[in-house]
């Protein structure tokens, strides 16, 4: 036999049990665990996905926007996909398909043509292009690819086209996010400023978050303020549309009107400060009013200061019906406080939903005992060390930096917790640990509606506190000796 | 092959071509010349394609296609269940494909199968300085950890190849080292036309690096072949070759659904490859053909009809004690499958569906439908090429649609003019078809159902095709008011 390798042909040898079963104990102990943290190169299961995704997700939350993917045509497919089944609902984008000759001539004939096509055959308002690594890596020139485009006449002039270089060996989705609005903002809002002009509305900026319950929970708080809003990347429509036997390519998103006139707004807030670090910075430079960057509003307190926030900002009361909501959602935790207290927790996800997590454990009482960030910086790390270090129950609890999943399975191995908070990437961890998962991140394959019900805002925190507490009386009720088992809980 | 040419009422050449030629009305001209050659009325009785296919996808009007990294890690490579697959490059390809095709392997996790995502994450320093490096530490780290892995792939993202990086060298350096096979796969996601070059190149390395490396323990067998071009969705593999067993056949090796990598090495001692995906595994068939002397056979296990045929083809290549248990089989299992046609046919009589899927079902399933009394009334795939189009064309109703890498906008023309009961096609498909209120299955994942191969897989088939045509849920999609 001849194999390239010149390898000797060897009879199949099985493993032994007795090797099985010593490997399947090891993966479990400390000496494994500490192998596993000592891994320079390897990355196993990690939490993040690349910055087009994120782009993307942007794209789609602008009114007739097709998202345009400049690279190969498989990249399009998995952020599709990827989109397709967290929300089950379609996510269309096209790409300009480049190939052998793309990494030879650069991209541009690609991208001509794939505008060219997409705008004759989609007709959109206007086309979100985003890179993905092969124009990234032949340094593909996307200001002179596009102005050419206008100029040849490929597609009418008065097209908006914002770009954004969103490489995937660099950052994560949320730095797409941040980079593809930016561009969008941009362009949209060129030229659009008008001295003395005040729309009288507060521009909102949810950050990278992919639950288009947290997008109708802000728009309805605003609206029980009574306060005129331009959600920006607003995607509940697109990604929460109606099934009524017709499908609409466009389904949602800002119109574009608001998103230029978004510049001479009253007030702008971001709430995803690790998801729109360039946004944001770019904003405070250029538009009108005031500015505010904060976390993501998950549990009471940080809620609490949103809504203060943004009383403040407009200067006006908290309305009675949120006060009463508040009122409502501090009920729930109060009547429930005594199935979370002092129970441990690992989390793990984006900076800015680690931030809620933990900031929701520790006012519940709960340990946020592992805390795993797969991509993050210093300042993630400092902000999370101060939550803990803000709260009795954050002793003892861990930040993990740029740590994956397969390590958090260690951690969960050899320090066990109650529960886990994460996505459904984490459901192997936690089977081998037999500890229930909380879906509340992105993306959520394996349960339905989940992007429906928010997270921020008082209902989010009735809703996170309502699954959570239901599913550990749940396994008391599986689990308990007869005897203990009882009509109440 | 069927043996009569069946029509559908209403359709005619003409009246597919007029369909296709108002759903390229709205293109650029370019582009109208580039798709219409895709785009054709079956022609049943010439048992040829109707349509060119294997081409480049047209820029800009969004294709379903992958790329052929998608072929390597999500179709021929990923599926082997005792390897580690790393995704080389970015982190993004592999945590797309992690999890996402439904390749089911038994096995511990972690411990003797690895379904999980492993990757070197390149940074911009990785693009600048080169990976090749990282690649080695990460080979060693793989090891130490995942002892029991009987080998390592390394599959290239696209930067990989766009750098120059030399990951051939460093897999053969890291295997002497390490003393396990390590195969680089050259699959960046630039090259070729769709995910059909990646599984020819990952057959390429199966043939260079793994072929003709290990040899069954115990004696050969007149009965010993492989299963080849089953990917175990959803189970597919334990149903086929649990029949495949009852038969009197030892199936020795799968490829790859499941497989092992140690018994893929050695499938050239077999004495009949069967091959059910010919798209993705053709290639090695061919192989071992010219240098082993291995026969193979094509066969299909979708829904009853299929299935006979395809037991008593494989039962003539054996001796009458083979051709003996199929004969049993068949008996046993037609009756279990004619109670099934008898629940499900009713129901479902004369309804149309139409298929997009990879390279095998939009034909292999065709029969599985017909089984149920539905009509195939338009069908195509992201990737096929033409020796696909010419097995697909005697299995379609003559002048119904025959769709090559269709643009979701021309998919929706002919589903508007053809207005289909069930449509079987992608998850991307999935949703903008459910919002038309047309009844939806994923064809490639089962829609996290399945098996659907082998007898018992068609009654899993026929519950959910039923399921999903006769769902009260379709009724309320229009409001009352």
């Amino acid at each position: 036999m001849s194999n390239l390798l010149n390898l000797e042909v060897k009879k199949i040898v099985e493993t032994p049990p007795e090797e099985i079963e010593r490997v399947k104990e090891w993966i479990n102990t400390d000496e494994y665990r500490e192998k596993n943290f000592a891994r320079q190169a390897l990355v196993i299961n990690p939490v993040h996905a690349c910055q087009p995704l994120g782009a993307q997700l942007v794209a789609h939350g602008f009114e007739g926007t097709l998202p345009f993917v400049h690279g190969s045509q498989g990249c399009a497919s998995y952020y599709r996909s990827t989109l397709n089944r967290h929300f089950r609902e379609p996510a269309p984008a096209v790409s300009d398909s480049m190939t052998e000759d793309g990494a030879v001539f650069g991209g541009q004939n690609n991208l001509h043509e794939g505008l060219e096509n997409a705008y004759s055959i989609y007709k959109p308002k206007m086309i979100a292009v985003f890179t993905s690594c092969m124009p990234e890596v032949i340094g593909d020139d996307l200001t002179a690819f596009i102005k050419n485009a206008k100029q040849k006449a490929i597609v009418p002039k008065e097209l908006p086209i914002p770009y954004a270089n969103t490489p995937s060996f660099n950052g994560t989705h949320i730095h797409g996010y941040d980079s593809m609005l930016l561009s969008i903002l941009q362009n949209l809002t060129e030229g659009k400023q008008i001295e003395g002009r005040c729309t009288g509305k507060l521009n909102l900026i949810a950050g990278c978050d992919f639950n288009t319950g947290d997008y109708r929970e802000y728009k309805r708080i605003l609206k029980e303020f009574g306060i005129p809003y331009t959600v920006l990347a607003d995607i509940s429509d697109t990604f929460d549309s109606p099934c009524d036997g017709t499908y609409n390519i466009y389904a949602g998103g800002t119109k574009l009107e608001d998103a230029a006139d978004s510049i001479n707004g009253k007030a702008t807030i971001s709430l995803g400060p690790y998801a729109t670090p360039k946004t944001f910075g770019w904003i405070k430079d250029n538009y009108s009013g005031k500015h505010v960057s904060m976390p993501m509003p998950i549990g009471i307190e940080k809620t609490d200061a949103f809504i203060m926030k943004v009383a403040e900002l407009f200067g006006k009361e908290v309305p009675a019906s949120l006060k009463n909501e508040r009122g409502r959602a501090v009920d729930a935790v109060t009547d429930s406080h005594q199935y979370m207290h002092g129970k441990k927790f690992a989390v793990y996800g984006d900076p800015d939903y680690l931030m809620g997590y933990v900031s929701f454990l520790l006012e519940m009482g709960a340990r946020p005992h592992h805390i795993l960030c797969s991509r993050g910086s210093k300042k993630v790390e400092k902000e999370l060390q101060a939550l803990l270090d803000g709260s009795m129950y954050g002793k003892d609890c861990t930040i993990y930096m740029n740590k994956d999943l397969w390590h958090l399975r260690s951690l969960l191995m050899t320090d066990a917790v109650d529960a886990v908070i994460g996505d459904s990437h984490g459901k192997f961890a936690t089977r081998d640990a037999k500890v229930p998962l909380f879906r509340f991140g992105f993306p959520v394959f394996d349960r339905v509606n989940k992007h429906r019900y928010p997270l921020i805002g008082y209902q989010g925190t009735v809703n996170m506190v309502t699954e959570i507490c239901n599913k550990f009386i749940d396994i008391k009720d599986e689990t308990c000796e007869d005897r203990f088992f009882e009509l109440m809980r | 092959m069927s043996d009569k040419i069946r029509k559908i009422e209403g359709i005619t050449k003409e009246s597919t071509q007029a369909m296709i030629d108002e759903a390229l009305s709205v293109y650029p001209e370019k582009a109208r010349k580039k798709r219409a050659p895709h785009l054709a009325p079956n022609d049943a009785a010439s048992g040829c394609a109707s349509v060119k296919s294997n081409k480049k996808t047209v820029p800009g009007v969004m294709s379903a296609r992958g790329c052929a990294y998608a072929g390597a890690k999500g179709v021929v490579w990923g599926p082997i269940r005792d390897m580690v697959h790393v995704s080389h490059g970015p982190v993004g390809c592999g945590w797309y494909s992690w999890g996402t095709r439904r390749n089911l392997m038994s096995g511990i996790t972690g411990v003797t199968s690895f379904p999980m995502q492993f990757t070197s994450d390149f940074q911009e320093k990785d693009i600048v300085y080169g990976g090749d490096k990282k690649l080695k530490t990460l080979l060693e780290e793989a090891h130490e950890l995942f002892p029991l892995a009987k080998g390592i792939s390394v599959l290239s993202e696209c930067p990989v190849g766009l750098i120059g990086d030399d990951i051939n060298s460093v897999a053969k350096s890291s295997a002497k080292d390490l003393d396990i096979p390590i195969i680089p796969c050259n699959c960046e996601g630039f090259r070729g036309v769709s995910q059909s070059l990646g599984h020819h190149i990952s057959n390429d390395t199966i043939r260079d690096y793994i072929i003709g490396t290990r040899e069954f323990a115990e004696p050969e067998s007149p009965y010993d072949i492989s299963l080849i071009g089953d990917y175990n969705i959803g189970g597919d593999v334990w149903s086929a070759k649990s029949l495949l067993e009852e038969i009197g056949l030892n199936v020795k090796s799968v490829w790859t659904g499941d497989g092992e990598l140690e018994k893929i090495a050695a499938t050239h001692t077999v004495k009949l490859n069967l091959i059910h995906c010919y798209r993705s595994m053709n290639y090695m068939c061919k192989v071992m053909e010219e240098k082993f002397g291995i026969p193979w056979l094509e066969f299909n296990f979708f829904g009853p009809t299929k299935i006979r045929e395809s037991l008593r083809a494989i039962g003539a290549r054996f001796d009458q004690n083979i051709q003996d248990k199929v004969e049993l089989a068949i008996a046993k299992y037609e009756p279990i499958m004619q109670a099934i046609i008898d629940e499900y046919r009713p129901r479902l009589e004369g309804k149309k569906v139409m298929l997009l899927v990879g390279g095998l079902r939009p034909r292999h399933t065709i029969g599985a439908y017909e089984d149920l009394g539905m009509d195939c009334v338009g069908s195509g795939y992201e990737f096929a090429h033409t020796d696909d189009y010419d097995r697909t064309a005697p299995e379609m109703p003559d002048a119904t649609v025959v769709y090559d890498d269709p643009s979701e906008y021309e998919f929706e023309k002919f589903a508007d003019a053809l207005k289909p009961d069930l449509i079987g096609s992608g998850i991307k498909e999935k949703y903008v078809f459910q919002k038309m209120g047309i009844p939806f299955r994923q064809m490639h994942s089962w829609d996290y159902s399945g098996p659907y191969h082998g007898y018992n897989g068609f009654e899993i088939f026929a519950r959910d095709v039923d399921m999903a045509v006769n769902s009260p849920t379709w009724k309320l999609v229009k409001a009352p008011y």
